[in-house]
């Protein structure tokens, strides 16, 4: 390869990406464009983020190497913990980088959208420690199977707006936050929480998830003396995915496998299949694949996890999925789940329903390649859906209260 | 803008521009959602408007994601979308309604549904069942090299936007891309008030003349920012070329349908008229567009 994949820059990933975005956002986009463009090769920026990273998030983050669940599945199998992070994801990588940026550029309120809830509690747990104001846009539907973070939302002082258009989703709350920002852009920076929207979100959020892959990439060949055969990670709007996929890029032996959210299954209706089943268009100001109709209208995903229930796709990914560099596969709610509790009985980890997707990706690659050495990007911990995990498994007890 | 309208404009082939002038650069543009309720009450909405005097019309096209819309838009277009309308729908519409009235029939679209039925496609069944081009929200000029070919190989307008936060440069990509008007948005942030908005309204519709005058051309600016009185109609075309109004049209047809949409346009056309009576609603506060 000529040119490394690892140094590729937006706006335009192959035909993804992009900048389509209303008039009135665009001067916004610009400014903030060119303010990351600064922050990216200042050593000021970059070493407060560090320290950020270190001493607050808790970076890096361990790997671990899941001894009876890589024997039960025939594989090893090593862990990328951001479980462990404060706030209980990779989120809160994105978020303080973010942060700095907003601080820079003088804004004094944040708001993001959020599916699950972690970008939402890692946004309102920034704007607490920078001391700003904080809205987060959060569907409907979302705000009851995540009702707890909602209310650790609410306890770090921010204004949880529940979303009632559309689908009711998270593609609905980024609607409503760009709705926001055209009114308020003077005084607010949008802190989109996945590696999509316009340029420069998908560069900009992959870069504050890199370390992710490169300590990762460290720790693997420290542990086992040489490259995983695979690193695998969950894909909603394709974050984490990107964080820990980053560092291997150019090492062509590492397969790269992206989980995505099958729903009910792959061979059903109700899914959030961006890449495998959606079709090239645009959404939220990028260009990408997305799941759409003949119209182009955008069609509803479906996921038992919310932080994978999004239409759209990050366009690096639509991008290395087209060249080949990546590949992209299904997992159900029902194998998700299944992974969740396998790895909570073997290991006493119990990961957020998205990581569980990765988790069962490994599980099954495990069969196809016995003996291999995979990573798995555990994005978060589960603490947030021990509620769904409890309806799922019946393990609740009658008459409990809490949803 | 008198001097503008006694000399005929360049591009003689937008019949949009032709009707701002002949309005005396007073034009009142009305937005409607195609097939809300339905398709009939659509078209007789789109006429009755045209009845009452309107220079031209916007038809919005119903998306799933409507990033730019406000709540009165947004929850007309998804009821729309939920009875099950379909793109095809637009093009029945036009058909219906240009086989009716001459009134320049503009049509607002987020650009994902044109992208997929493909542009030239779209652009040449639309030039064929009568419209007069499109307003695309979500298509900055920088994005548009195959729209605007087909524009030009079908003989449409193309209307951006421009907003007070566009800098100079962007103004002038967005002056001469645009035939038809430009899009004089104002967004009203929460605490903004309709004097604030229309004060921003009214700094940008200046800028865009000025700009337009560097680069030799005459750009009619058409202002749409919650307006909802014949008021705020006068307001507006006395410093800009045009009024938009959205938001009030929608609500009063979802409200009372076609007679009372047309007791709306009647009064709202008053606003139009040279020296006229401002009317009893002056003090009345916008609703958001
Ligand atoms: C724990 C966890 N993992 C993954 C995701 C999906 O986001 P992304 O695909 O951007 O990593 C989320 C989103 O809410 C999450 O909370």
């Amino acid at each position: 390869m000529i040119e490394q994949l690892r140094d590729h820059h937006g706006p335009w990933y192959g035909g993804y990406g992009g900048v389509f975005m209303p008039e009135p956002l665009m001067a916004a986009i610009d400014e903030l464009a060119q303010a990351y463009e600064q922050c990216r090769t200042d050593e000021a920026f970059q070493a407060e983020f560090a320290r950020l990273s270190r001493d607050y998030t808790g970076r890096p983050s361990l790997l671990t190497e899941a001894t009876r669940l890589s024997e039960r599945a025939g594989a090893r199998i090593l862990l990328k913990r951001e479980d462990l992070n404060h706030t209980g994801s990779h989120k809160i990588n994105n978020v303080l980088g973010q942060a700095l940026v907003a601080q820079r550029l003088g804004k004094t309120r944040l708001i993001a959208e959020t599916g699950a809830g972690q970008h939402g509690v890692a946004t309102a747990t920034a704007a607490a420690l920078f001391g700003m104001e904080c809205v987060v846009y959060m569907g409907e539907v979302d705000t009851e199977r995540q009702a707890l973070n909602v209310a650790r939302m609410r306890l770090l002082g921010a204004e949880v707006v529940p979303v009632k258009s559309g689908s009711r989703t998270l593609k609905d709350a980024i609607n409503e936050g760009l709705r926001d920002w055209v009114a308020n852009v003077d005084t607010t920076h949008y802190l989109m929480g996945t590696v999509a929207g316009p340029h420069p979100f998908p560069e900009m959020v992959r870069d504050f998830h890199r370390a992710i892959g490169e300590e990762a990439r460290e720790q693997t060949i420290a542990m086992t003396g040489g490259l995983p055969h695979a690193v695998l990670a969950c894909v909603g709007g394709g974050s984490n995915a990107m964080g820990i996929f980053h560092a291997f890029l150019d090492d062509p032996e590492v397969r790269l496998i992206g989980l995505e959210a099958a729903g009910d299954g792959a061979e059903t209706e109700r899914h959030a299949l961006s890449i495998e089943r959606g079709a090239p268009g645009l959404l939220h100001g990028m260009r990408t694949y997305l799941l759409q109709d003949e119209d182009g209208q955008t069609l509803e995903s479906h996921s038992i996890s919310a932080g994978l229930d999004y239409p759209g796709v990050g366009p690096e990914h639509a991008w290395l999925h087209d060249i080949g560099r990546a590949e992209y596969q299904p997992v159900s709610d029902a194998e998700a789940m299944d992974a969740f509790l396998a790895l909570t009985r073997a290991e006493g980890i119990i990961p957020a329903i998205e990581s569980a997707h990765a988790v069962a990706g490994a599980l099954r690659l495990a069969k196809e390649q016995p003996g291999a050495t995979l990573v798995v990007s555990l994005s978060g911990r589960g603490d947030k859906d021990v509620a769904t995990a409890g309806r799922w498994f019946d393990m609740l007890d009658e008459g409990a209260q809490q949803t | 803008m008198s001097e503008a309208s006694s000399r005929t404009g360049s591009r003689t082939g937008s019949r949009t521009e032709a009707a701002i002038r002949a309005s005396g650069d007073r034009a009142l543009i009305g937005y409607l959602p195609v097939g809300y309720p339905d398709l009939d009450t659509c078209v007789e909405a789109v006429l009755a408007l045209a009845d009452a005097g309107f220079t031209a019309i916007e038809l919005g096209v119903p998306y799933s994601d409507p990033g730019m819309d406000g709540p009165v838009i947004q929850a007309a277009t998804q009821a729309t979308l939920e009875r099950g309308f379909r793109l095809e729908e637009l093009f029945l519409a036009l058909e219906a309604i240009t086989a009716r009235t001459d009134i320049p029939v503009l049509v607002m679209t987020y650009w994902n549904p044109v992208l997929r039925h493909g542009v030239d496609r779209f652009a040449e069944r639309f030039a064929a069942a009568g419209g007069a081009g499109l307003i695309t929200p979500d298509l900055t000029p920088e994005n548009a090299a195959e729209w605007l070919d087909a524009a030009e190989r079908h003989d449409l307008d193309r209307v951006f936007l421009a907003a007070p936060s566009s800098s100079d440069a962007r103004l002038d990509g967005v002056i001469e891309a645009s035939r038809g008007f430009v899009y004089t948005v104002s967004t009203m942030g929460t605490t903004g008030t309709r004097a604030d908005v229309d004060l921003a309204a009214r700094a940008l519709a200046d800028r865009i003349e000025v700009r337009a005058e560097a680069l030799g051309r005459e750009t009619l600016r058409c202002v749409g920012v919650g307006i909802s009185t014949a008021a705020h109609v006068r307001q507006v075309v006395d410093y800009a070329d045009g009024a938009i109004v959205g938001s009030a049209l929608v609500r009063a047809l979802g409200d009372g349908g076609v007679p009372a949409l047309r007791e709306l346009a009647d009064s709202l056309v008053v606003g139009t008229l040279d020296g006229g009576p401002a009317g009893p609603a002056s003090a009345q506060k916008g609703a958001s567009a």
